[in-house]
């Protein structure tokens, strides 16, 4: 609440301070700059940055967004009176690269980012861009410790793993009727801290952590781990991590005869889980996400098939969140905020009608509300199917 | 604890099949060190090169769903041959272009360890850009059929093959080189190059065969794990070619049944560390048990040399 009123009260001098930036650079080209008001004098063009992987081990979900954003700025630009581009910024979800990208987005004066894509490098890039002032709105980093470290100009437009552990921990007991099981993950910033809440989640509906380990996301064999959970007794495993290790994982799994139930969380849902593991071994296989159903509603569905025509594929796991989050900035951007303080004071008091939902920020930026949904593999099309909402699932 | 009995025989199972695996890897390592005294870091993308080209094989052959009978022994046959002749070919390919030109100029070994470095990168690289940094997955070409059991252990018929090539191939390289006129040859470069070059041995050629042999073992030890984990990747080498080095060491480096030795230790201080403990402090407890070693015995469990190879 505090933090709210100091934003609010702050946000004239903000304003203030902005125009007389943007009347200091842009002294040259207009001098006709009303201070004052958010509409100061509007450079021909401004770039917008999407940081996450683009390349590397779980590349997939860094496309996904990328490619979102991509819809979104090409719409947006179609008639725009200040031109957007976009400039990629590939983490390849290493967090070691995150502090030079951070760097290079305020050395390249980006306005705002969509990203940073996973938590891991959020950590590591977030105190940078926030002292940089350069808003950024997360698709899909759901650690809910990101949430807590004050920064201004974060924010996130998914709901966090606090919401996702719970929700994971509920489907498996309540829906699968799972009591013993085996919480693995892979010692990173978002899969741990997702186990992590699974795991003090499950003894509240009574069912028991039959074991729990973390393993290397790059090793190839996991022969140990699989061991551990036969010699547990475990009915399901649930597994914090990326798609890449838990598809061999699960295929080691499968290999040593378990037959449970396997549930993962919204950095395995992607149809490479599937092709990893191989189709024989995705039966009972789930995985959770704040990421929401849009093949419902006109406006998802006008964005499934543009995405379709643009890319030649099907919107893939937080495609449309990517394209969300980009629409607040642009939006923001078309109310006439041209710089990175008036686009964080505009994202701090609207809400927006997103596709995925209605996006309004709490004032640690994180998003109002916000559902878990789960998904199923499917081994005829290998590709994950919603079933819905946890909350309705569990009833 | 309970728990931990329970774990037994299939660390022991497990252990035993990974410790085949980066005993081939071992092999490749020890034998250049043997005779050039260069850790042949591009020996984890030879590794890669040769999982690539039995896949590849694979799909020129058409395989999409596990043969069956006679069909499935064919089929092992010509990807264990594609697999070793891309192995082979890279490591002979890699001492040709990286390594010779600096040995022949005399140079330092750090120009060598760099040289090797940049070779790792480059096949890298080169694969990822070509065929992507995703896992690419391999057709089940051996159903993973239990033949029986030991406890909760699972003798399966793909971890039988695994052990049963890799000791065959073993077997085969440790007579070759303490047996034939051109292991002698190995074995002479290994002890000391300047001489045996005065004895009339050609050393270039004794090189390329080194690189060669090394290479096949990866190549078998490829085959073998895209057999096994069904998976490939540009930077699939990495992980297994550490694995590999440290097994080399442990074992005594230099040392052909060191290196076999070392394989298979290091395979079951892996999967027991991860029983006893758990999963994260598998490389905790390997790496220790690294140091230990090599604390007491300098040169690792059998000593260093290629010559003096006693078991």
């Amino acid at each position: 609440m505090f933090k709210g009123k100091s934003r609010k009260v702050a946000l004239p001098s903000f304003i203030a301070v902005s125009g007389l930036i943007a009347a200091a650079c842009g002294s040259s080209s207009s001098s006709t700059s009303s201070s004052g008001s958010a509409t100061t004098a509007a450079p021909a063009s401004l770039s917008i940055g999407f940081f996450g992987a683009l390349t590397g081990p779980n590349a997939q979900l860094g496309i996904n967004i990328d490619n979102g954003v991509k819809l979104a700025v090409s719409q947006y630009n179609q008639n725009a009176k200040v031109k957007v581009t976009l400039v990629n910024l590939d983490s390849q979800g290493d967090p070691a690269q995150a502090p030079q990208l951070a760097q290079k987005a305020i050395s390249d004066k980006l306005v705002a980012l969509v990203g940073p894509a996973f938590s891991g490098e959020s950590l590591v890039a977030d105190p940078i861009l926030e002292q940089g002032q350069i808003v950024n709105v997360t698709p899909s980093a759901t650690n809910p410790a990101l949430a807590t470290k004050g920064w201004k100009y974060w924010h996130r437009i998914v709901g966090n793993d606090n919401a996702q552990g719970p929700a994971a921990a509920q489907f498996i007991v309540k829906k699968l009727g799972s009591t013993k099981v085996a919480v693995i993950d892979d010692a990173s910033a978002y899969g741990k801290g997702i186990a992590d809440i699974v795991r003090s989640t499950l003894p509240t509906l009574s069912a028991t952590v039959a074991t729990s380990q973390s393993v290397d996301p790059t090793a190839p064999d996991y022969s140990s781990t699989v061991n551990a959970i036969m010699a547990s007794g475990a009915t399901s495993v649930f597994y914090g991590g990326y798609y890449d290790a838990a598809g061999r994982l699960l295929k080691q799994l499968r290999d040593a005869g378990f037959t449970g139930q396997f549930v993962s969380d919204d950095g395995s849902l992607d149809p490479k889980l599937i092709s990893t593991a191989g189709t024989a071994a995705v039966s009972n296989t789930y995985a959770t996400c704040a990421c929401g159903d849009v093949s419902t509603t006109a406006p998802g569905q006008a964005f499934t098939s543009a995405y379709q025509t643009m890319f030649s594929t099907a919107p893939g796991t937080y495609s449309a969140e990517g394209y969300d989050a980009a629409n607040v900035i642009l939006t923001a951007i078309k109310a006439g905020n041209t710089t990175s303080t008036a686009i964080n004071s505009y994202l701090g008091s609207h809400s927006f009608n997103g596709i995925t939902k209605t996006i309004k920020f709490s004032s640690n930026g994180d998003i109002q509300g916000g559902g878990i949904y789960v998904y199923q593999a499917q081994a005829s099309s290998s590709t994950f199917s919603s079933l819905g909402l946890v909350s309705s699932l569990v009833g | 604890m309970h728990n931990f009995l329970v774990q037994v025989p299939p660390s022991i199972i497990d252990g035993i099949t990974t410790g085949a695996i980066y005993a081939l890897m071992a092999l490749g390592y020890t034998l250049v060190y043997g005779v050039l005294r260069l850790i042949n870091f591009a020996h984890s993308e030879v590794f890669m090169v040769g999982t690539f080209a039995s896949l590849f094989t694979l799909h020129a052959l058409g395989i999409t769903k596990t043969p069956t009978g006679l069909a499935i022994v064919g089929v092992f046959l010509i990807i264990t041959i594609a697999a070793m002749a891309g192995s082979s070919i890279t490591a002979v390919l890699v001492e040709r272009i990286a390594y010779r030109p600096l040995r022949k100029r005399n140079s330092s070994s750090l120009a060598n360890l760099i040289s090797a470095i940049g070779v790792s990168f480059f096949l890298q690289e080169v694969y990822a850009l070509r065929y992507g940094r995703d896992l690419i997955p391999f057709p089940r070409i051996l159903n993973k059929t239990v033949l029986f059991r030991i406890g909760e252990g699972e003798i399966r018929l793909d971890k039988v093959v695994v052990v049963v090539v890799a000791l065959v191939m073993m077997f085969v390289l440790d007579r070759f080189v303490n047996g034939t006129r051109l292991g002698r040859g190995i074995r002479a470069v290994a002890q000391d190059s300047s001489t045996a070059v005065l004895m009339g041995v050609n050393i270039d050629r004794i090189v390329t065969l080194t690189f060669l042999l090394g290479g096949a073992m990866a190549g078998v030890a490829a085959m073998l794990y895209g057999m096994f984990y069904e998976v490939t990747q540009y930077n699939i080498g990495f992980v297994i070619g550490i694995k590999g080095f440290t097994a080399a060491v442990l074992g005594g480096i230099g040392n052909i049944r060191g290196a076999l030795l070392g394989g298979f230790v290091l395979g079951l201080v892996e999967t027991f560390g991860g029983a006893i403990f758990h999963a994260q402090w598998v490389d905790v407890v390997s790496f220790s048990v690294l140091v230990l070693v090599l604390l007491f015995r300098p040169t690792g469990i059998l000593g260093e040399s290629l010559q003096r190879a006693k078991a």
